[in-house]
């Protein structure tokens, strides 16, 4: 059972593709992979934790204030995050900017505690946090993978298409700018999706 | 003054917090269904982001930032509380949003009915921390420039939701074909409208 919640948001109920939430960071962190694995990180020790600490409390917690309470919850681990990461890899943070704070907004952290770890024990909440946290990660390092591939021509900073290819230096290849841009990461999800729905059918709208 | 109509253009079209930073995408891919839904969460948007921006810039100038409480006590002036920043800044959203509710209410129950059930989604939109957190990095100097800023940010943000609206409201008679239906082909029109609106960058007033 614990398997099914883990894989389950993976890819047949990815937070992103099929529930829509948690695209605003989403798309503007995924220009290069690296910041891209970052961010994956980052929400989904927020929202594992999150669920768990939601889920510990859950009956404690008065109805009508529980926004406010799963605010302060999630704004909590977001600023330890975030002054973990200005400790330990300061260029990254600095990338991600605004991004890091944003997740305290983030769909997918208010929309599992809301639907999930409030009415769920602490262990399946973890692993269901954990799940969305990661299928999140999976849209990120996919849009992230195919933007720095063909934007830089590299992956993680590394140079994978030959110096020697490129037309200024006598080659064939230029890198396509188009990818770099805001646009395109969108575009790339739209790509995604059509895919996902054309292998599960059931998915498709009227 | 000329500074202030820069930043009030560059925040509508140039930074537009939907088509370059993406803030704010759930509510407008959620709410963009119809043109007159889209008109009342984007007037709702600038509201509440012309009201809390000032009140963060406060927060942030004279309470959270490095050295910014030396009026309260000279001895302060090696304190900085901006880690604190994101939980303040939320608190006083999720208060703002809340006390903005009651205010409509009580004066315009016409404006309360159309725009009730958007106003508590908002305090949860990332566009309106965002335009807090983007103030906060890009340091704006005075009140008024933070201000002209929400405004502006909230008037691109509505101009995009009234646009995809009345796109999507066309679209439903489009032929699309059956996996790209709903979400996908509004994440590829969205995209398209992004790279329309990069022909404004570059702009300088």
């Amino acid at each position: 059972m614990y398997k099914k919640i883990f894989t389950e948001p993976l890819f047949k109920n990815n937070p992103v593709s099929v529930l829509v939430l948690g695209i605003c960071s989403a798309l503007a962190v995924t220009v290069k992979l690296e910041p891209a694995l970052v961010m994956a990180l980052s929400v989904t020790i927020v929202t594992g934790f999150s669920n768990v600490i939601i889920s510990l409390i859950r009956n404690t917690i008065p109805n009508r204030i529980r926004i406010i309470v799963q605010l302060v919850v999630v704004a909590m681990l977001v600023i330890l995050v975030d002054q973990i990461l200005k400790a330990f890899a300061y260029d990254v943070s600095k990338q991600l900017s605004v991004f890091v704070g944003l997740i305290i907004t983030n769909c997918i952290i208010m929309g599992r505690i809301e639907a999930f770890a409030l009415g769920n024990k602490p262990i399946p909440s973890l692993i269901d946090g954990l799940g969305n946290g990661l299928g999140y990660g999976i849209i990120l390092v996919v849009v992230a993978f195919f933007r720095e591939l063909f934007g830089s021509g590299s992956l993680m900073g590394y140079q994978l298409i030959p110096a020697s290819w490129y037309i200024k230096n006598g080659g064939f290849y230029e890198n396509n700018g188009l990818f770099i841009l805001p646009p395109m990461a969108l575009i790339l999800v739209g790509v995604f999706i059509w895919v996902q729905r054309s292998i599960q059918k059931e998915l498709i709208e009227k | 003054m000329q500074e202030l109509v820069n930043i009030f253009v560059k925040s509508i079209f140039i930074d537009n917090m939907v088509f370059a930073y993406f803030l704010g995408m759930c509510s407008y891919l959620a709410v963009s269904k119809n043109v007159k839904t889209a008109v009342g969460l984007g007037i709702a948007v600038i509201f509440v982001l012309g009201v809390t921006l000032p009140a963060n810039y406060l927060l942030h100038k004279y309470v959270l930032s490095e050295g910014a409480l030396v009026w309260l006590n000279p001895e302060y002036a090696s304190l900085d509380l901006s880690f604190l920043s994101f939980i303040i800044f939320i608190a006083v959203i999720a208060s703002m949003v809340q006390l903005v509710e009651m205010v409509v209410e009580k004066f315009s129950p016409g404006l309360y009915s159309s725009l009730g059930i958007f106003l508590p989604l908002i305090a949860v939109n990332c566009a309106i921390l965002g335009g807090s957190l983007f103030m906060q990095e890009r340091g704006y100097e005075t009140l008024a420039e933070a201000t002209v800023f929400g405004l502006g940010s909230g008037l691109g943000w509505f101009l995009a939701i009234v646009a995809l609206a009345a796109i999507r409201e066309k679209l439903s008679y489009s032929n699309v074909p059956a996996p790209l239906r709903g979400l996908g082909i509004t994440f590829i029109v969205v995209g398209l409208m992004g790279i329309a609106f990069m022909s404004f960058m570059g702009i300088k007033l």
